[in-house]
């Protein structure tokens, strides 16, 4: 099965760069991508630029509306995600409880749509 | 068939599924991987039971009988629901033996797969405790609705949103491995636990009522867990545990149902044999050298027995260790009541008004502080947390044991 790792934290309590925290924590996820190469489980991943960068568009009345800022006002932003291939919920449980963040935000774990479940 | 044959097949047909419905389930859900589609060819191999066994007699192995039936409707029913799909997937891993007479003992018992998934904590704690209650203690959905005090449609729907989860994310049918085992141990005993306390915190009014008994079902999932995976000194503790607070069941209440105290009840009225199968439970589980939460619990309640009277420097120390696994305001809350009950009453009213904010909304915070407070001479300030403890009071039996104490407090 295949599982997003949706990875949200609070930009303010994340490690500041130059830091030694932030050392750290970015070689917490260079060691997870080795893992997980290693694994042979890892079918995607990206960090996300800050939600200041964010822009959300929708059609309301036939008319695009533009607008500045995420879909959501919360502390807690998308920064980015990985995407596993794994035989279950527990393994997917386990890389998401490695990822660095985990330890100051909060990593949802979802299974990816399955739109050929017999593999037809 | 007469009418009271089609009783005595009904009631044959219930018994079966009463003893031994988690374990057909477990056996199913393992071949089939869906709980669903398990729960429903069951129910309909139970229907079929009643036309044939009523027919032929009784089957020499109903069990074997069940799980045939079952796997045969659970095949018709993917089979047809494939032809409506244009699909093809090979159901031969499926094929039931025709030939072959299972009997009871060939049934490999999943059922320790079937409790870790039901107590996954993926699972949101409230349809855990359902799940398994339906699926391992095989009570039905009314009967769990009425217990937790839900509507019947509710509570149906928790459970089918729940399976639905456990297919939808992919939550493995699997006994977890050695590294993961203590910590979803845990989740499971959890689980035990709330439904033991359910059953506990309805008090005598539960019998008289057409409820299960939550208690009986708690005490024996944990000794089907002794069953299939024995020597694990957590599940002995647990056991031990629930005996022990079981065993003084006939003395916790006064002949109005009033909740009497453990220092003011008759000793004599307790359950010797369930209190020293504890007992001995809880020695065995301390030998292994691997304490755990459940354990040191249990050792607390055996402390609480101990002859003649509670040894109270024993329980505070045991609540510090308890600390070590369970750093919470509850554990903090009780070892000041131990501490108190050991001979520092000032150290214990220090501890207790530190917890005053977190545990402002903990019913028996609001007990145990005034009970010190009037130890200490402080009646107004006791009756006051008495006032808060009675409004939050979780039964009836409770609040009047606790309306008594308010009312004898001097103004």
């Amino acid at each position: 099965m295949q599982y997003m790792l949706l990875i949200y934290s609070d930009p303010a309590l994340e490690p500041a760069y130059g830091t030694p925290e932030f050392k750290e924590m970015m070689g917490g996820y260079f060691k997870l991508n080795e893992v997980m190469k290693a694994d042979g489980t890892l079918r995607g991943g990206e960090g996300l630029q800050g939600v200041e960068t964010a822009t959300c568009v929708r059609l309301r009345q036939g008319k695009v509306e533009t607008m500045d800022g995420p879909f959501a006002t919360t502390k807690e932003h998308l920064g980015g995600y990985y995407i596993v291939d794994v035989p279950d919920l527990d393994a997917a449980l386990k890389y998401a409880a490695m990822i660095p963040s985990v330890a100051y935000g909060t990593v949802e774990v979802r299974p990816l749509m399955d739109y050929n479940p017999n593999g037809n | 068939m007469t009418a009271s044959d089609a009783i005595a097949v009904t009631r044959a047909v219930e018994a079966v599924l009463r003893q031994d419905r988690g374990r057909l389930l477990a056996a199913l859900i393992a071949r089939l991987r869906d709980f669903q589609l398990a729960e429903d060819a069951l129910q309909e191999a139970a229907i079929s039971a009643l036309t044939h066994w009523g027919r032929s007699g009784m089957p020499a192995s109903p069990q074997g009988w069940l799980l045939r039936v079952a796997l045969r409707k659970a095949i018709d029913r993917l089979r047809s629901s494939q032809r409506d799909a244009r699909k093809t997937a090979d159901l031969s891993h499926l094929a039931v033996d025709e030939a072959a007479e299972d009997t009871a003992d060939d049934i490999p018992d999943d059922r320790l797969r079937l409790i870790f998934t039901c107590c996954h904590p993926a699972l949101d704690a409230k349809s855990r405790v359902a799940l398994t209650l339906r699926s391992i203690a095989g009570l039905s959905t009314p009967e769990i609705a009425r217990a937790f005090l839900d509507a019947e449609p509710t509570m149906g729907q928790r459970l089918s949103r729940a399976k639905a989860k456990i297919a939808a994310a992919g939550i493995p049918y699997a006994v977890p491995s050695p590294e993961d085992w203590p910590d979803r141990l845990q989740s499971v005993l959890a689980v035990i636990y709330l439904i033991y306390n359910a059953g506990y915190s309805m008090g005598p009014q539960a019998e008289a009522s057409s409820h299960r008994d939550l208690c009986a079902e708690a005490i024996f999932l944990t000794r089907l867990l002794v069953q299939l995976r024995p020597d694990d000194p957590e599940i002995e503790g647990c056991l031990a545990l629930l005996l022990l607070t079981q065993s003084r069941a006939p003395a916790r209440h006064d002949a109005e149902g009033i909740t009497i105290p453990l220092a003011e009840q008759d000793r004599r009225l307790w359950d010797r044999t369930a209190f020293d199968e504890g007992l001995a439970l809880i020695h065995r589980a301390m030998d292994r050298r691997s304490p755990g939460p459940y354990q040191i619990k249990a050792a607390i309640a055996a402390c609480h027995m101990a002859d003649p009277g509670p040894d109270w420097p024993q329980i505070a120390a045991l609540f510090t260790r308890l600390l070590d696994f369970e750093p919470t305001p509850v554990v903090r809350l009780n070892r000041a009541v131990a501490v108190a009950e050991a001979g520092d009453l000032s150290r214990a009213l220090d501890e207790v008004s530190d917890l005053a904010t977190t545990l402002s909304e903990y019913q028996p915070f609001h007990a145990a502080r005034a009970d010190l407070l009037a130890r200490a001479g402080q009646g107004a300030r006791a009756r006051a947390a008495y006032d808060r403890a009675i409004a939050l009071a979780p039964s009836a039996a409770d609040a009047a044991f606790l309306i008594r104490r308010r009312d004898s407090q001097p103004i």
